[in-house]
């Protein structure tokens, strides 16, 4: 297998009193696709906030690269733009263009050449079938669209890893998919991805290890094959549950 | 068509009279305005610091300065200050003070308001982007911020400008107290004219204020 990307070690984070993470070490390796799942509030999203330090941690290592990441370190502006992040919300930023959104950070933070980023960024939005809305506000965009532009955002940075926090979570249905093709295009070019997320046929499909988070700890780290069809703890065999028991009794609810 | 007096504004000097005294409200709230609109800024961004002293001093004095009627404020300062420490303020001074010191309040406030209306999430995501601090105030946050605060502002100026319709209450000569003279000095003459004089000063005061609160509309539609 490809070389570590990503090492957390021993992580430990805490909201005051309340325990999130308590000793949670993983490994990313080079081009790996890692879906995390487990009940809401078990810190799912936390864990890719810590990641990339939007979270200080209370115990712990987080290495990209072999450089330790730390909130309010002093080279994390350059991790970071390691690190892309496509978030919930979207957050694409409301004052700038589609174009502008996708130019500003690789031009203002890497400092590169305005025609090469725009090259690149017009590329992509052709790939996510947005290149006509390059100069549209976020606010005309709809939600799917304002996702795969955060995506592109993310992607002109050149990060070495992508975290997608719940990202089809805030989406109407027909969108969720437009969105969700991209990232499985993603991880069939092969890019390091963490993918927080609720979709579980996506999850099965995009994933090549996925890992069941629930009361600070991981607490089963498989194959999706594995981890779908033959789960081995009761938390996860009663969280994959409550997916089958929701679409039988939308179905009841038709008749 | 009742008799509205309109004559007596073209008696004399009286025409140039209350156009000299709108001139005198203008120039009182331009100067006002001038002056609290970067001190506002200035207080309205450490209103947004976590610092407790900061934040309770700044809210005392924004409070005091919007529970007290203007009126009151014009009185304190112009009456108040020569019975306390013996200062002569004239009229004009006195209002500027005032004007500004409500001024300043109200606009920290709406660069306090404008300032954590943005998201969190927006410092977030352009620091997950690699922004630094400095570098997210600067592209994100500031040009986000202006653009919530420039209709607003505007609004303060309009609000500003009829306030000074009450200082004439300090004796300072404008617009409304020009238009209070030329109807006593013609009560013989033209009884009527209150209602025309008054009509007069309402049209400038919509003259003055209307196009600034066009500004203000076009901007808050165009950044929407």
């Amino acid at each position: 297998m490809a070389e570590s990307l990503l090492t957390i070690e021993h992580l430990t984070k805490r909201f005051g009193d309340a325990l999130i993470f308590d000793d949670l070490s993983l490994t990313v390796r080079q081009g790996e696709v890692v879906v995390v799942v487990g009940p809401s509030g078990c810190g799912k999203s936390t864990l890719l906030r810590c990641i990339n330090a939007l979270e200080p941690i209370q115990g712990g290592t987080i290495r990209l690269e072999g450089e330790t990441v730390e909130h309010k370190g002093k080279n994390l502006p350059e991790l970071r733009q390691k690190i892309g992040m496509v978030f919930q919300s979207y957050e694409l930023f409301p004052h700038l263009t589609v174009l502008d959104n996708i130019l500003l950070a690789p031009m203002k933070v890497q400092k590169r050449g305005k025609e090469d980023v725009k090259k690149e960024a017009l590329e992509w939005l052709e790939r996510v079938g947005l290149k006509e809305k390059a100069n549209s506000y976020p606010r005309q965009l709809s939600g799917g669209q304002k996702q795969r532009v955060a995506i592109v955002r993310a992607l002109c940075m050149h990060p070495e890893i992508l975290l997608f926090d719940e990202v089809t979570a805030a989406l109407d249905p027909e969108m969720v998919r437009e969105v969700l093709d991209v990232m499985l295009d993603l991880a069939r070019q092969g890019r390091t991805m963490i993918i927080v997320t609720h979709e579980m046929q996506f999850a099965r499909a995009v994933a090549d290890r996925v890992i069941f988070i629930d009361d600070g700890k991981i607490l089963e780290e498989a194959t999706p094959d594995e981890f779908f069809e033959a789960p081995k703890t009761e938390r996860a065999k009663k969280f994959l549950n409550m997916f089958e028991f929701h679409r039988e009794a939308k179905q009841d609810d038709r008749k | 068509m009742p008799d509205l007096g309109l004559e007596v504004l073209f008696k004399g000097k009286n025409m140039v009279r209350i156009l000299g005294g709108l001139g005198v409200a203008l120039q009182i709230s331009l100067i006002s305005v001038c002056i609290s609109i970067p001190l506002g800024i200035l207080l309205g961004a450490l209103m947004t610091w976590r610092n407790p002293v900061t934040k309770a001093i700044l809210r005392l004095y924004l409070e005091i300065i919007r529970i007290m009627p203007q009126m009151v404020l014009l009185f304190l300062v112009y009456f108040g200050t020569t019975r306390a420490f013996g200062w002569d303020l004239s009229g004009e001074a006195s209002a500027i003070i005032v004007f500004t010191l409500w001024g300043t309040a109200e606009m920290s406030d709406l660069v306090r308001g404008a300032l954590i209306s943005i998201p969190v999430h927006q410092y977030e995501s352009s620091a997950a982007l690699g922004f630094t601090k400095a570098q997210t105030y600067l592209y994100i946050i500031i040009p986000q911020t202006i653009r919530r605060l420039i209709p607003l502002s505007i609004n303060l100026i309009t609000r500003m400008i009829k306030t000074t319709s009450l200082i004439l209450m300090i004796g300072v000569v404008e617009v409304l107290k020009v238009a209070q003279q030329i109807i006593e000095a013609n009560r013989m003459a033209s009884p009527n004219a209150a209602f025309g004089v008054y009509l007069t000063v309402l049209v400038l005061y919509f003259i003055a204020c209307w196009p600034i609160s066009m500004l203000a509309k076009y901007l808050e539609k165009r950044w929407r």
